[in-house]
Order: C-alpha cells, then structure tokens, then sequence
C-alpha cells in the first residue's frame, strides 16, 4: 500500500493533496497544472514536499517530522515520462538496460521477458530517432521495468501518441499492471483513458482532492 | 636557426592550464548550476572578469597576489619556500586565469543545454548523481566541452600580457611563443618573428581541427 498525504507550496496555489494506492491503478485527474505531476515527482523524490509523509509498505520515502527524505535512487520508483526521456546517446538495449541491478545472467530472462510483452524485439538494434512515438514509449516502459520497481508512476505517459497506438498501449499497462501487482499512478487529463485504467480516480483542482464534478458523473 | 624551447614550453603550458581550467571551469559550472545563494551574480560577474578584462590588468592583479609582498606570495614564500614569480609555474597561472571563464561558459552552456528530466529518468532507474553526472550529464555535454577544451587551449597559448606580467620573459624558462614573437620584432629579427608567427597559427589550427574533427565523429 502507498500512502500519500503531502503538501507544497506552488507559485499559484498550495498543493495538499493524500490518497492511499494498494497494488491497483490509481488515476490523478485534473486540469494541466493542477499538480498531478507535482505530486508524481515528489512520490518519486525528485521534488520535496514541504511537509507530510510518503509510506510504501511501512517504509518512509518522505517523513517531514523525522526529516526523512530518501533519494530518488534508493526509492526504487519506476517513472514514465510524457516525452520519453530516453538516453539519446545510447542504444535501445542500453537505455533498457540502465537500470537493471542484477549481473547480466540474471537479467536476462526479465528483458527476453519484456521485449516479448511489448513486441520491442526487432527495435534493439535501431537508433532512438527511428522509432516511433509508440515505440519509443514502449521502450521506456521496458527500461522502467527493467528496474524491476515497487511503485510505477505514469506522468501522462500516452498524450503525445495518435489515437490508435494510445488504445493499445491502454490495454498494454493495464495488463502489465496486472502482471506485476505493484501500484500504479498513472496522470491524465483524458477522461475515456482515467475511465479505462482507474480502478480509483482522484480528481484535482489547484492542488486539492475535489469531488467527482457533475460533468463526469 | 629557429629555437623551438619556447614552442615547446608554450604548448607544455598551454596544455597544463588548460587541464586546470578543465577540472575547474566544469566543477564551478556544476556548483553554479546547483546552488542558489546571495551574491551569485556578483561570483558570476568575478568569474568571467579575465574574458573581458585587458590581459596585463589581469597580470596585474595576479602579480600583486603573489609578488613578494603579496598575500599568497607571502604565504608561499613563508610556509613552502615557494616562489612563483618568473617561473614556469607563473605562466600557466597566467594561462589557466584568463583560459578560465572560456571553460566556465563554454561548460555553463553545455550543461544548460541539458534536457534535465533525461537526468531524473536516470534518478528513478536507481542512479547515484555520480553516474548521472558520469553517464548522462557528461556525455550530452560533451561537445559543449570540447569546445571549451579548443578555445581555453587556444586562448592559453595566445596568451601575453599576463604572462609578460607574473613570469617576465627569461629566454628558456619562461618565454613562450607570444612573447618570443614581440621581442624578435622588437629587435627587428622579422624571419625569427614570421617562423614563430606560422608555427603558433598552425598548432592553433591544429588544435582547432583536431578537436572539431574529432567531437563530429563522436
């Protein structure tokens, strides 16, 4: 179970947000700047909440009153990024194999594993510039998991894909979410996607957990 | 006859200074990227005084620090039994202070250019800021940095005024190219002065080129 209660100062509004995720998909739904990405970096240890707690599982990743903030490289979180980020001056192998912690032998059953799941087979010996927005985001789905991480956070992982890649990498997470049992949280602001992956939605407005508004009952 | 002791000293420090200026035009770069504090301009500002400065202002200044009377002068003289003034040593002060700010910018542009959330992939993949800096940070800044390597390495071997200033011109120990170029012209030896003119150019050229072709291949 992740367990989230945090807040943070933001230029325009104060983010104060808390939800507990078991190992489901839980969606933030929410307007572009309403903090959804905000709180997916501060889960990830990338930002620092100014107070609050992040728990997974009883271990503290944030813990304002005992001052525990853990690094994002001791938090072992998976993140999904909207444009990829994937390692340009590496191959496609490399950039999944980043940050696979095991010697090679070990690893090896896990990436035949994912480059079977995602169909990124035949990419290993392509250039990043050669892919395809789809393929590049698959990439960086097998490169997250290669880290064989406890939580996933998924930062509007598929707005920048064409419709019909979006629908099948929809189902594509789901199933891998369902695979691994691990939490998911997965930021969107599109309704059918949060509808599609969310076994709970959280909706937010100017950093606050709102209530589901009428538009989307 | 042409001497070749001041081509090879230019290059010995020219190549000394520039590896200073490597090490500390990236740390500096890396600390002014990071931190936030009262004043940073003003750092800023002092950092990139010897780019714009005139070269025997700089020479100048450094000669007051370590002169005799100096402070680091002083301190050398007393706790080391160092002297720095017209020594080798002093030139590639010289040129490590004024190739400095080259390295700094050259560095600062190179990081800046940086897209920082293929930083934070790498955070979330489990690794330590060393190898991101190692794997990540540096790579993509690499021909930033080459650069900055070309045009320290160029400005260092140039380098006149504040070398004339903190090392003099001692024949075999601390002239360097500049210097032998203008005094052979002073002294109206023009064959001596056009030699040295031509070898300079060229190990400029060659630098340039060298590193150029080199970065694009990369």
């Amino acid at each position: 179970m992740l367990e989230v209660a945090i807040k943070k100062e933001l230029p325009d509004f104060v983010l104060d947000i808390q939800f507990r995720v078991p190992d489901e998909i839980l969606v933030l739904f929410g307007p572009s700047g309403c903090g959804k990405t905000t709180t997916l970096r501060c889960i990830a240890g990338l930002d620092k909440p100014d107070e609050g707690y992040i728990h997974y599982n009883r271990k503290s990743f944030f813990e304002s009153k005992e001052s525990i903030f853990v690094p994002p490289c001791d938090r072992n979180i998976g993140y999904v990024f909207q444009e990829y980020a994937l390692f340009p001056h590496m191959t496609i192998r490399n950039n999944i194999l980043y940050g696979a912690k095991s010697a090679q032998e070990e690893n090896q059953p896990l990436f035949e594993k994912l480059l079977e799941l995602l169909k990124i087979h035949h990419l290993l010996e392509r250039s990043i510039d050669k892919l395809s927005g789809g393929e590049k985001q698959r990439v960086a789905l097998a490169r997250a998991l290669m880290a064989r991480p406890q939580i996933l956070l998924l930062d509007e992982p598929l707005s920048a894909l064409e419709e019909t890649t979006r629908l099948e990498l929809q189902s594509e997470f789901k199933n891998m979410q369902q695979l691994l049992n691990i939490p998911f949280v997965l930021v969107t602001h599109n309704w059918e996607e949060a509808q599609f992956m969310g076994e709970q939605i959280v909706f937010m407005d100017r950093g606050k957990k709102v209530e589901r508004p009428d538009y989307f009952k | 006859m042409v001497d070749w002791q001041p081509v090879y000293l230019s290059i010995k420090i020219a190549f000394t200074s520039v590896v200073i200026v490597f090490v500390l035009g990236i740390t500096a770069a890396i600390v002014m990227r990071r931190l936030q504090f009262p004043g940073k301009a003003a750092v800023e500002a002092i950092m990139t005084l010897p780019m714009v400065l005139p070269p025997v202002v700089t020479g100048f200044i450094l000669l007051l620090l370590i002169g005799k009377q100096g402070a680091v002068g002083q301190f050398l003289d007393s706790y080391l039994g160092v002297q720095l003034v017209f020594t080798p040593y002093a030139a590639v002060l010289a040129g490590t202070v004024v190739a400095f700010p080259l390295m700094y910018q050259s560095a600062k542009a190179a990081f800046r250019s940086i897209d920082t959330q293929l930083e934070d992939a790498a955070r979330t993949l489990g690794a330590s800021e060393g190898r991101v800096f190692l794997t990540i940070t540096l790579p993509l800044a690499w021909h930033g940095l080459a650069a900055g390597v070309v045009l320290s390495f160029a400005r260092a071997l140039g380098e006149f005024g504040a070398t004339i200033m903190v090392a003099g011109n001692i024949p075999g120990k601390t002239q360097t190219i500049p210097l032998a170029i203008y005094f052979a012209s002073e002294a109206n030896d023009l064959t001596t002065a056009g030699i040295y003119v031509i070898i300079i150019s060229i190990l400029t050229f060659l630098a340039v080129f060298g590193l150029n072709t080199w970065a694009g291949e990369k």
